[in-house]
């Protein structure tokens, strides 16, 4: 038997998170204007794009208001997905140290016989 | 033997757990919400894969590559007769693709509220924003392609690879938000004409296509961050 979840909220909600969906923007813009650099601007770049993205799914597509069932249907994969992110930066690491060492300038290349 | 009471908190994840439990087990049925949500849900995690690959890929390429990758806030910056001024073209984007998600969420409350009327022009108003964006990614891709002479081999700015990886990518996202004006303008239409009132009796399609829309704007935010700003 399909049962109906309420999905009305008072709209104030959508109000507050929409303000700060806007903040967090102007953040992500000011890490670029500001010109930081190197491991600060990564962190902050990732800090305000997961901010949102979790803003957006929670309350804007109502995730927040699901069952604990659906949560972990929807959010599991993209889990496993990071766990992929995670493999591929190994790999272009490793394409990326091999490219210097057997392409790089001085480098010689393995001989077969 | 007398159990010490559950904290608030170990309450809500042993009711919790044990919803996942029933919920799973159940023998009509697993997800207590219409089919048209959750079918609309299983698409946008299978689209997530989608973009999800793509974003790896660029991120694999610009790690194991040797040339440079041209500067973002270089190679995306405008200047309006003075000093570029970095991303502000992409600073534009991300308000209007916000702001549409804000009229979206608005729409959809409209919608449950039974308000046809606000809803129909808040899906518009939704669906202008979304046009507005598209048409800005178009003059984006007309400076890029026709004054830098990027092409999806070669740019004069650095790294081969960039261009495939920019025009693949944000293709694809535009496409998606164009696809979604037309998604939206369509349903607003039914909306106005009580098409939902007298075959449904609710306005769950709303809410279907705002999960869409709010999809689009997501990846937007993970294209935003990653090939922009990074």
């Amino acid at each position: 038997m399909a049962q109906e979840t309420e999905q009305q909220h008072p709209i104030s909600i959508y109000f507050w998170i929409w303000g700060l969906l806007f903040v967090l923007s102007f953040f992500s813009y000011m890490v670029d204007y500001i010109n930081f650099q190197g491991p600060i601007r990564w962190s902050l770049i990732l800090l305000f794009m997961f901010l949102k993205a979790g803003f957006i799914v929670s309350i804007f597509m109502h995730m927040s208001w699901e069952r604990l069932a659906f949560k972990f249907v929807i959010l599991g994969p993209p889990i496993a997905l990071c766990i992929f992110i995670v493999l591929m930066g190994f790999e272009a690491d490793y394409t990326f140290l091999t490219r210097i060492t057997f392409f790089g300038e001085g480098a010689t290349l393995p001989m077969h016989h | 033997m007398s159990e010490a009471a559950l904290t608030e908190t170990e309450d809500i994840l042993l009711e919790g757990t044990r919803g996942v439990v029933t919920d799973f087990s159940a023998d009509k049925q697993t997800f207590h919400m219409p089919w048209g949500k959750a079918m609309m849900w299983f698409f946008l995690l299978s689209d997530t894969f989608i973009f999800g690959v793509f974003l790896i890929s660029y991120m694999t390429v610009r790690m194991s590559i040797r040339d440079a990758w041209p500067i973002p806030s270089e190679v995306f910056a405008l200047s309006f007769g003075g000093e570029p001024i970095p991303l502000i073209l992409i600073a534009i984007m991300t308000f209007i693709l916000i702001s549409s998600s804000g009229t979206m969420a608005m729409a959809v409350n409209m919608g449950y509220r039974g308000d046809r009327n606000k809803a129909f022009w808040l899906m518009i108003a939704t669906a202008t924003f979304g046009a507005m964006f598209v048409g800005m990614q178009v003059f984006e891709w007309t400076k890029l392609i026709v004054e830098e002479g990027v092409r999806a081999w070669s740019n004069p700015m650095g790294a081969p690879q960039f261009g495939a990886l920019f025009f693949m990518i944000t293709g694809f996202h535009g496409l998606h938000v164009s696809a979604g004006v037309i998604y939206l303008i369509v349903i607003a239409r039914r909306v106005k004409n009580g098409f939902y009132e007298r075959t449904r009796g609710n306005y769950e399609m709303v809410e279907i296509v705002g999960l869409y829309w709010h999809f689009v704007d997501l990846v937007w935010v993970f294209i935003f961050a990653f090939f922009y700003l990074w």
